[in-house]
């Protein structure tokens, strides 16, 4: 997000609380929360059904454990002052951080809207590894990938680190968020290797109607992911806001006319994917171009990100639900376009893009790229390796087959009850064990 | 003529119906069935509510071949369904008196012998 004209307002008035800001920011906080389960929807339909809670608790778990990991640590290292590559310990354990003003709204609503953030980016890679991780592993890499690679990453776009002092434009996380998402899910899928049945049998989404409700209610928490990225109740907000209406649609109407053209039939996968996709590829925009530059962004933004799915899926990676294709690519491609896009008559505190005059725009959006990519990747493998040093990071064959569901949370998503026998603790009688489940019983 | 009738593990069926495919057994019926092979019990929890899962989830195929194909059946299906543990499954080979094949009205090896394929 960017932060100029906060800190413009920082340096002309002393700092005050603006109920409107606040009003909005709190609205906007509790959208971008909804995404983390929306996304577990939108993964969890395009797993197979024993696979499907698992693959929901891997989005669900983020919220409670880079949620305290956020508060204890990451937003210190991520925003408090520091040098150009990390904040500080200054606000470690919510030290310094109450309702006193940060730009215009209350410091601590400050830190949970960011804490959605860091949230929902590590939810993210989750849809390389699902079906095969194991939970516990992955638990451990949240808690050390939110230390090691987002907080240092948001520091440098948004927490004054030194993309930000180049001149990076990034307004709500394309960088921050999706490619570094997108590339640290391209190294994780590498580094577990390609599910057991994998290239060898039909792989299909239990549930296509869960992912397009995730779509949707994706969709819906992004206008305060992109919207409250102007932390404020501005005309900003209301720039970003419509971006994120209008992107999306083009890049929707493009995919399915894609899917029309290659194989003659619009798909309901492709059009939910289309939706995430446009809305990754705003994402660093939104608050920097027209309405009209994000219709034509979001079309563009369809066709890498539509053809490197075509193509990893012949390949014998399996980034499974092409976080790297949707995220890294979607991110990348929506980093590049803000650098071709960006109008100060839009935003005065961004900066011209390429086509309103200013070719150099697009070096420093590719530097940023670039950068994020390299240090998200290199961090990620690092971590990954560490972790398989002391455990194992990826379920047996075996149990790969059973389902994780089952192996890791000792539950099924749609289980009938038939043949299930309660289990009496032993304080009471050691009879033989009484019926069933009611669906068993009513039979 | 016989029919044969496995009960294996779900998670082994595409690797059956592969060997299956390789022997050349094109004709089958597959059903998903719930059965008990002494395995131990898988236990679930659901909000402080235990549960043993008695049943378990098996695939039922039942083939019915001509006598030259009752071996190479049952052993590719020996051979692709077992992963060692108990719970793997059951091999039944039974006696048929008659088949008949719908569409031609064919009876017994006849029936059992895959048309061949036409040419187009």
């Amino acid at each position: 997000m960017t932060q100029l004209p906060t800190l413009l307002a920082l340096q002309s008035a002393p700092p005050a609380v603006v109920p409107a800001d606040t009003a909005w920011m709190l609205v906007a906080t509790a959208l971008v929360l909804l995404m983390t389960p929306a996304l577990a929807f939108f993964y969890g339909g395009l797993v197979r059904s024993k696979n499907s809670l698992n693959t929901m608790m891997m989005s669900y778990a983020a919220l409670g454990v880079v949620g305290i990991v956020w508060a204890l640590l990451a937003y210190s290292l991520a925003f408090s002052d520091g040098n150009a590559i990390i904040g500080s310990t200054t606000n470690a354990l919510l030290a310094g951080v109450g309702t006193e003003a940060k730009g215009t709204i209350p410091h601590l609503l400050f830190m949970a809207f960011q804490g959605t953030f860091a949230i929902i980016t590590a939810a993210l890679i989750s849809g390389a590894v699902v079906e095969r991780m194991r939970f516990g592993p992955y638990l451990v890499f949240l808690v050390a990938w939110s230390l090691l690679v987002y907080a240092p990453v948001a520091h440098w776009v948004w927490g004054g680190g030194w993309l930000m002092s180049r001149g990076v434009l990034d307004f709500a996380g394309g960088t921050v968020v999706h490619i570094n998402a997108g590339v640290s899910a391209l190294v994780a899928a590498l580094v577990l290797g390609a599910r057991k049945d994998y290239s060898r049998q039909a792989i299909l989404p239990h549930s296509v109607p869960f992912t397009l409700l995730g779509a949707g209610l994706l969709w819906f928490g992004w206008f305060g992911f992109n919207g409250g990225s102007a932390l404020a109740s501005n005309e900003l907000a209301a720039l970003a806001f419509t971006n994120t209406f209008l992107a999306p649609m083009a890049t929707l109407v493009v995919w399915v006319l894609l899917d029309y053209f290659r194989t003659g039939r619009a798909t309901a996968v492709g059009g939910a994917t289309a939706i995430v996709v446009g809305l990754v590829a705003i994402t660093p925009a939104a608050g920097f171009v027209s309405p009209a530059g994000a219709l034509v962004l979001g079309a563009i933004a369809a066709l890498p990100s539509y053809f490197a799915i075509v193509f990893r899926s012949r390949t014998r990676l399996d980034d499974s639900l092409d976080v790297f294709a949707g995220h890294g690519i979607g991110g990348a491609t929506g980093a590049l376009l803000t650098g071709v896009f960006a109008q100060k008559a839009w935003n005065s505190a961004g900066a011209d893009g390429l086509l309103a005059g200013n070719p150099a725009q697009l070096g420093i959006q590719a530097l940023g790229v670039a950068t994020s990519m390299v240090y998200a990747g290199f961090m990620t493998f690092f971590i990954l390796k560490a972790l398989g040093l002391v455990m194992a990071l990826r379920a047996e064959p075996r149990t790969e087959g059973i389902g994780m569901d089952v192996s890791e949370h000792g539950e099924e998503a749609y289980s009938n009850g038939e043949g299930s026998i309660l289990v009496i603790q032993e304080s009471k009688a050691s009879a033989p064990a009484p019926v069933l489940t009611p669906q068993a019983a009513a039979r | 003529m016989k029919l044969i009738v496995a009960i294996i593990r779900p998670d082994r069926l595409n690797e059956v119906l592969e060997a299956l495919y390789r022997t050349e057994v094109r004709g089958l019926t597959v059903s998903r069935v719930l059965g008990h092979g002494g395995e131990t019990d898988r236990v679930e929890t659901y909000r402080g509510t235990t549960v043993k899962m008695e049943l378990h989830e098996k695939v039922r195929l039942e083939i019915g071949v001509s006598e030259p194909f009752v071996n190479v059946t049952v052993k590719a299906i020996l051979g692709a369904a077992r992963t060692g543990e108990v719970g793997d499954g059951k091999v039944f080979v039974l006696d048929v008196k008659q088949v008949h094949r719908i569409r031609t009205g064919e009876r017994d090896e006849a029936a059992v012998t895959p048309p061949l394929p036409v040419e187009a």
